[in-house]
């Protein structure tokens, strides 16, 4: 049965999810439900201490308890690395990288760094003996926070590194000097980026399977990333690329946590390789707050130069960043995905940006939703809002004078935004909010002396996302391209089998990428079978992250169906014996014009199976593969706009109403990307009001587990008025845009701005986040002194 | 080890379990169900809610020996004859999963809701849900999920 009627197509419908089925009923393959004949369980001992001498392992106890198989320590498995875990990001030529190899041996440089591990018959054996395990620390002196680390004199993190400093990486474009110089307004302004911790709902987990005969290593991983899992671990582990399976199953949610090569994944190939016996790992919460990445831990301090109309002319923004105690996949670059967008969606004539990136004792940080962009959004729609008190106008005039409204654009600094509708998203968002009424409200109620006071907040933004050109990313150093590969192939019964190289974990690929690949072939959505996360199955990807999926892999996708149907057209011309030309192509269906001759593709298909009649010289089968690489990043936009109701008795801040209005060019599936933004908003209203990892001053995470963490139920939150502009993207054939990270990106400066409008009256212009009830109710305090 | 009796899905079991055995390694280890996930250590994320003698527990919460005697309904227990239970059609239908790893734990979870208040306002749905935690969804869908359920109109 067809989803959707007679003549329309299924771009733009909401398909329901090919996905649920199995996930629904119980059946989805994660890795913790995966088994295999004669299994080992992993399990990592795990320093306590954020900074010390490993000064002795002795791991006698833990070989002699029951159900062992056995234990080693990091020295114990030096020989089995090539090669370090990988950095594929060295942002600048003289970047800092220090080793970092799946296990400490000498030195453990964060609370949870691997120091040894066990393997055992049981999953509870192997728990049961690393709590045996006898290992000697002299501990050092440590540092958690970015600034202390920052400053000169501070203890190490790596000794021969003879600094904290990673690097800094600077930009610069315009007269910046000059036009702060002549400024009629300054506004400076200094934000803390907490430390965040992703809590995808599935930890993370690891199963290898080895073939002791060939050589052969089959990595099941919950991971976004088996492509490049693939390629580096190959590296990590000294083996042909040929000799590794790599497969994403069920993936529990990523957020960027999973787009990375972890210690646990080598030491369970090491272990099966060295052992001849599958090994699996499962992270417990508490072990994945501490051996998961986190996010953000960026210091800001950022000014803005403008006319006393509040026209802005300039912005600078100096970055301190935390990288933790080690490089992992992407670590420097993170900060920097948000280096072009201190500016945010506003025209400007100057702009200069500068990150150092810092070690610390800490778990490295690497992406998480968003990565860089709600940190430069969240500094830039602050800051605007600073803007506005200073030069006493409200807060959407402002952005309303300053928006870029011609497009394309090339942004100070330097990019070019493909296309954009900033003024529409506001005037959609402040027409759904009925803004005069609202400020009718919160006035009557500021009258009254309401303990809970209201207040809104806005935050029009711009993000790049879609990645990315791969010469870009060639010119900042990433170390691989940006394209996405594709496959799209029609068997003789009619079912058309598509590969991506983007993986999924959550966000509907297998819908929509088959509404794209139906549309094009004109066949049911139904009839369209989806292969992903396996490298033999789709053995070229660069996998899922910075919402590249649709804006890159949809486009590769497309342009595949493409191809099937140029050749399709070949063989209906050949069949019917006319010329290709003749022909009129809709739904799927080459029609001869002015006739009611016509052949569909799904039947060339069969003659291309069959082969009995095929033009001369062409060969047999109907596939087509592409390789898409985008030639400009994608550039979704829009408003968001919270309301919040602060109580200033107890400090309570929630969010009562949000509205979304998002241009994500063209929309595929209205259902899947509404739930991307719905999630996006709740991970950026989290961590503007809810979450933050807490270090104490010996380097002990306190807050390390769902306990003392809050990740937002269902009733910290409200649900979400999403709307959508569409300025279709001119970059690519389907004119979409990315839409993963844009709750995220947008909401937490919207929601922010609310709490502190809320008690603008009182004085309030600034609460750190999150913005806990203590530091509400401290900031009302503080106004009043 | 202590040999208990239980149903599960309707069918019995007899078998020996470690007494420190938590009731959600005995569904998922011992019995194959391992559509019930482990999300925390901490007994908050929910993934692992099943039912005992219809009222939705955290099986992390409650030892295998424990389960003596009781009825156990998870979320393989759920769908009949092939056809989903309104709950799960309605997840399906207002789009209330991603990932899908925390749904199992969410669906059994309003069935247990939804036996106790077979009409919930929305902040009804929302405390009830509290137990449960989702980093996909943002939970709007799955409270119009329940909504639906429910039987009630939707809002726009």
């Amino acid at each position: 049965m067809s989803v959707v009627e007679e003549g329309r197509t299924y771009i733009g419908a909401s398909v329901p999810r090919k996905e649920d089925a199995t996930l629904l009923t119980g059946q989805g393959r994660f890795v913790e439900n995966l088994t295999a004949p004669g299994m080992m369980h992993l399990a990592v001992v795990r320093s306590p201490f954020a900074h010390a001498e490993i000064t002795e392992v002795d791991l006698s106890q833990v070989r002699a308890a029951k159900g062992v198989v056995a234990a080693y320590s990091g020295a114990e498995l030096a020989d089995e690395w090539a090669g370090p875990l990988p950095c594929a990001w060295p942002v600048t030529e003289d970047i800092k990288i220090p080793d970092h190899f799946p296990l400490a041996s000498d030195r453990a440089r964060y609370v949870g760094d691997g120091v040894a591990v066990v393997l055992a018959e049981s999953r509870a054996a192997a728990k049961d003996a690393a709590e045996l395990a006898s290992i000697s620390y002299e501990p050092l002196e440590s540092v958690t926070d970015v600034a202390l680390a920052a400053r000169p004199g501070a203890p190490l993190v790596h000794e021969s590194l003879d600094t904290n400093e990673s690097y800094t990486w600077a930009m610069s474009a315009g007269e910046v000097d000059t036009v702060f110089g002549e400024a009629d307004v300054v506004v400076k302004e200094r934000y803390r980026q907490q430390r965040l911790v992703p809590n995808a709902i599935e930890p993370r987990g690891v199963l290898v399977e080895p073939v002791a005969s060939t050589g052969e290593l089959t990595l099941t991983s919950s991971t976004q990333v088996p492509h490049i899992l693939r390629t580096t671990l190959s590296g990590v582990l000294g083996m042909p690329e040929a000799k590794l399976r790599v497969i994403a199953p069920d993936v529990g949610g990523g957020f960027g946590s999973k787009l990375d090569v972890y210690a646990e994944e080598a030491l369970c190939l090491a272990l099966a390789r060295k052992l001849g016996r599958p090994v699996k790992w499962v992270e417990e919460r508490s072990e994945a707050f501490l051996a998961t990445i986190h996010g953000r831990d960026v210091l800001q301090e950022i000014e803005l130069a403008a006319t006393s109309e509040g026209k802005i002319t300039g912005v600078r923004a100096r970055l301190t960043a935390s990288m933790g105690a080690y490089l992992q996949l992407a670590t420097p670059g993170i900060p920097l995905l948000g280096a072009w967008l201190y500016g945010g969606c506003y025209e400007m004539e100057a702009y200069d940006f500068s990150c150092t990136g810092v070690f610390t004792n800490t778990t490295p940080t690497d992406a998480y939703r968003g990565a860089g962009r709600p940190e430069s959004n969240y500094a830039i729609e602050r800051t605007v809002d600073a803007l506005a008190r200073e030069v006493g106008k409200d807060p959407v005039d402002v952005r309303r004078l300053n928006f870029i409204k011609e497009f394309p654009a090339t942004i100070v600094s330097g990019l070019e935004i493909d296309s954009g509708d900033f003024e529409g998203a506001l005037d959609r968002g402040l027409e759904l909010l009925d803004y005069e009424d609202f400020r009718r409200e919160q006035a009557a109620r500021r009258a009254s002396g309401d303990p809970k006071q209201l207040g809104v907040g806005f935050s029009t933004y711009v993000e790049m996302c879609g990645l990315a050109p791969s010469r870009i990313l060639g010119a900042l150093r990433y170390g691989a391209g940006g394209w996405e590969a594709a496959t799209v192939r029609i068997l003789p019964t009619g079912t058309v089998q598509i590969m991506s190289g983007a993986t999924p974990h959550g966000q509907s690929h297998a819908t929509t990428f088959s509404q794209i690949v139906a549309d094009e072939l004109g066949v049911d959505v139904d009839s369209v079978e989806y292969f992903s996360g396996d490298t033999a199955v789709v053995p070229q990807g660069m996998d899922t992250y910075g919402s590249r999926s649709l804006a890159v892999g949809g486009i590769a996708l497309h342009q595949a169906a493409g191809k099937i149907v140029d050749k399709a057209r070949l063989i209906a011309a050949h069949q019917l014996e006319v010329s290709p030309d003749d022909f009129e192509y809709e739904g799927g269906r080459f029609t001869v014009k002015g006739t009611d001759r016509s052949m569909t593709v799904t039947e060339t298909a069969f003659h291309a199976w069959t082969a009995h009649n095929l033009p001369d010289g062409m060969e047999p089968g109907l596939e087509g593969a592409s390789v898409y690489d985008p030639p400009n990043f994608s550039w979704p936009g829009g408003c968001h706009i919270a309301v919040a109701e602060v109580d200033t008795e107890t400090g309570d801040a929630r969010v009562i109403r949000y509205i979304a209005v998002d241009d994500v060019g063209n929309v595929i599936n209205p259902a899947v990307v509404a739930g991307q933004v719905h999630g996006g908003i709740t991970q950026g209203v989290a961590q503007a009001l809810y979450e933050e990892a807490v270090y104490d001053s010996e380097g002990n995470l306190v807050n390390g587990s769902l306990t003392g963490y809050l990740v937002p139920s269902a009733a910290e939150v409200p649900s979400y008025e999403v709307d959508h502009v569409v300025a279709a993207s001119p970059t690519n054939p389907l004119g979409v845009k990315g839409v993963g990270e844009t709750g995220t990106i947008a909401s937490t400066p919207a929601v922010v701005n609310a709490v502190v409008d809320a008690l603008a009256h009182l004085g309030v212009t600034e609460i750190e986040m999150p913005t806990s009830p203590e530091r509400v109710w401290r900031a009302i305090e503080e106004a009043k002194r | 080890m202590k040999r208990i009796g239980l149903s599960v899905n309707g069918s019995p079991h007899e078998l020996e379990v470690e007494p420190r055995e938590l009731l959600v390694y005995v569904l998922r280890e011992r019995l194959g169900m391992t559509g019930t996930h482990v999300g925390c250590d901490t007994s908050s994320c929910g993934a692992c809610t099943v039912l005992v003698d219809g009222e939705s527990v955290k099986s992390c919460t409650m030892l295998g020996v424990q389960a003596e005697g009781r009825s156990i309904t998870t979320i393989e227990g759920l769908a009949s004859n092939g056809e989903l239970h309104p709950v799960q059609q309605a997840f399906h239908e207002q789009h209330g999963l991603q990932c899908g790893f925390c749904t199992p734990g969410f669906v059994l979870a309003t069935v247990s809701l939804l036996e106790e208040n077979s009409s919930p306002t929305e902040d009804q749905i929302r405390e009830g849900l509290e137990g449960n935690l989702c980093r996909c969804t943002g939970y709007h869908n799955i409270v119009r999920a329940v909504q639906a359920a429910a039987g009630k109109e939707l809002p726009a």
